[in-house]
C-alpha cells in the first residue's frame, strides 16, 4: 500500500508522464505533486510521483554509509 | 548504482559495526512501516542481529489499522448505494461481520483500483452510476486523494475518507507503559511527504532516538547503526538516513494539498481505539464529496475490531510477535485470515507467514 518505486521519466504531457520502471515496464503516472522533468528519477506511489530522486542524493547516501563505517 | 545499495560487503561491515555498538543491556527499536517489516523479514535481518537487539513492528500497515466500523460503512455502501472503488489489499480485511470481498459475493458492488485517478476515470465513464472511493492509507497516499478532490471530480463520485497520520500513533506507542521502546525507525515514504519536522517531538520531548530510513536492507542496517550510536553516546537526536528521498521540509506541494482539502481530527485505529489528531477529514468546502454526508449510512450493530482469539491489537503495536498468537498458521493463514494483520501484504502476520519468520539468532 505504501510501497513506492523509483522510475525514470520518458515523456511528459500536461500532468501525466510516461515513466520507465525498468524491465520494460512503462506506465503513466501523475506528476502534479512534484517538479520533475524528462530524464529525472521519481518515486512513484499508487499512480502518482511523490518525489524527485536525483543522482547526487543517491551518491550522498553511499557517502554517508561509508562515512559511518569509517568512524571508530 | 543499485548494486552498491545492496552490496554484501557493505552489509557485512555494517553488521560488524552493529555488533561493536551493541550495548550490554537489551534494546528495542520500533519501526512503523509495513515495507520496513517486509525488508527486515524478507532479508532475515532479525536473525543476523545480536540477541540484545530487538526490532518490533509498530502500526505501520495502512490496511491493518482500518477499524472494522469503516469497513462496515464501505460494505453497507457497496450493498446498498454505490460501487465502492478501493485498493486491492483492503477488500479482504474483515469488517464486523463481512469483508468487502464477501459483500461482493453477496451481490455488492466492489471494484479494485490502483489509484484514485482510476476511480475518477471510472466515475466519468459511467455518469449515471454512483461511486465511492474508499480512501485508505497514511500520509503517502493522502496527497493523491487531496489532489483529485481538489480537481473537481465528477458528481457521481464521493469519498469515504479513512486516511491516518503516523506521528500521532508513534506518540501513542510511547504512552504504552510496558512497551519500552529505545528508538524509532521512522517510515521513509511517509517522511518523503511530511519531512522531518513532525518527528522533532520524539527526541526533544521524549528523549527518543529517531531515524528516518529507506527500504534497502542496508538502509535498515544503517538506521540501526545510527540509533545504536546515539544510545552509546547517551544522545537522542532526529537523523535522516533516507536523505536521497526525504528532505527536511518534505514535499511542500503535497502538504499544501492535504491542508487545503483536509482537517486533522481524532481517528480510530483497529484494536487501538481513538488516537488524538491522527486522522483526516474533508473540510467543509469539500463536504459535497463526503460519502458519509451524501448517504445516510445505517449500521445496525456496534462494530467489532477483533474476531475471537485474534491478537492483531497486540501485533499492531509490536507487543507480541505473530508466532505468539495461538491462531498463527493454525486457524489463521493467508488463505483463511482471521485478522487484518494476516490479509495485507504489509501486515506483520502475513509477512511472517509468507517468509517463514526466522527467530534464529546469532551468538553475540
Ligand atoms: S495470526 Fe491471525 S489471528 Fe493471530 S494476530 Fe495475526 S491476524 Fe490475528
Amino acid at each position: 500500500m505504501c510501497l513506492a518505486i523509483p522510475a525514470k521519466i520518458i515523456s511528459i504531457s500536461g500532468v501525466t508522464a510516461k515513466v520507465d520502471f525498468g524491465g520494460n515496464t512503462i506506465k503513466e503516472v501523475d506528476v502534479s505533486l512534484v517538479d520533475a522533468k524528462i530524464g529525472d528519477y521519481v518515486l512513484v506511489h499508487a499512480g502518482y510521483a511523490i518525489q524527485v530522486l536525483n543522482k547526487k542524493d543517491a551518491e550522498e547516501t553511499l557517502k554517508l554509509w561509508n562515512e559511518i563505517l569509517s568512524e571508530i | 548504482m543499485d548494486n552498491q545499495f545492496r552490496s554484501l560487503n557493505l552489509a557485512k561491515k555494517a553488521l560488524k559495526r552493529i555488533k561493536y555498538l551493541t550495548p550490554s543491556h537489551e534494546v528495542k527499536f520500533c519501526h512503523v512501516c509495513g515495507t520496513h517489516e517486509w525488508v527486515i523479514t524478507h532479508y532475515g535481518i532479525r536473525s543476523l542481529l545480536p540477541n540484545k537487539i530487538d526490532v518490533i513492528a509498530g502500526p505501520g500497515c495502512p490496511v491493518c489499522i482500518v477499524p472494522a466500523k469503516e469497513i462496515d460503512e464501505a460494505v453497507w455502501l457497496a450493498l446498498n448505494k454505490a460501487t465502492v472503488l478501493t485498493f486491492g489489499d483492503i477488500i479482504r480485511v474483515p469488517g464486523s461481520k463481512i469483508s468487502l470481498a464477501q459483500a461482493k459475493a453477496l451481490g455488492g458492488k466492489v471494484k479494485i483500483v490502483y489509484s484514485v485517478k482510476d476511480a475518477v476515470e471510472i466515475a466519468k465513464q459511467k455518469p449515471n452510476e454512483e461511486f465511492v472511493f474508499f480512501a485508505i492509507g497514511f500520509e503517502t497516499t493522502a496527497p493523491s486523494t487531496a489532489l483529485e478532490a481538489a480537481r473537481n471530480p465528477p458528481k457521481n463520485l464521493s469519498f469515504l475518507i479513512s486516511h491516518r497520520l503516523i506521528p500521532p500513533v508513534m506518540e501513542l506507542l510511547l504512552g504504552i507503559g510496558d512497551l519500552h521502546i529505545d528508538g524509532f525507525i521512522a517510515p521513509g515514504h511517509v517522511s518523503t511527504i511530511i519531512g522531518l519536522k513532525p518527528y522533532e517531538v520524539f527526541p526533544k520531548v521524549y528523549k527518543m532516538p529517531t531515524v528516518i530510513a529507506g527500504f534497502e536492507p542496508l538502509d535498515v542496517l544503517f538506521a540501526l547503526i545510527i540509533l545504536l550510536k546515539q544510545i552509546s553516546h547517551g544522545e537522542a537526536k532526529l537523523e535522516n538516513e533516507y536523505s536521497r528521498s526525504v528532505k527536511w521540509n518534505g514535499n511542500l506541494k503535497a502538504q499544501k494539498l492535504i491542508n487545503e482539502v483536509f482537517n486533522v481530527t481524532d481517528g480510530f485505529w483497529r484494536g487501538l481505539g481513538k488516537v488524538p489528531a491522527s486522522a483526516l477529514k474533508l473540510k467543509e468546502k469539500y463536504s459535497s464529496l463526503d460519502a458519509k454526508l451524501k448517504y445516510e449510512i445505517k449500521l445496525n450493530s456496534p462494530s467489532k475490531d477483533l474476531l475471537p482469539g485474534c491478537s492483531c491489537h497486540l501485533v499492531i503495536i509490536g507487543k507480541i510477535k505473530p508466532t505468539e498468537c495461538p491462531l498463527f498458521m493454525k486457524a489463521c493463514t493467508p488463505q483463511t485470515p482471521k485478522g487484518s494483520c494476516m490479509v495485507s501484504m504489509e501486515g506483520t502476520c502475513a509477512i511472517w507467514a509468507k517468509h517463514g519468520a526466522s527467530t534464529k539468532k546469532v551468538e553475540n
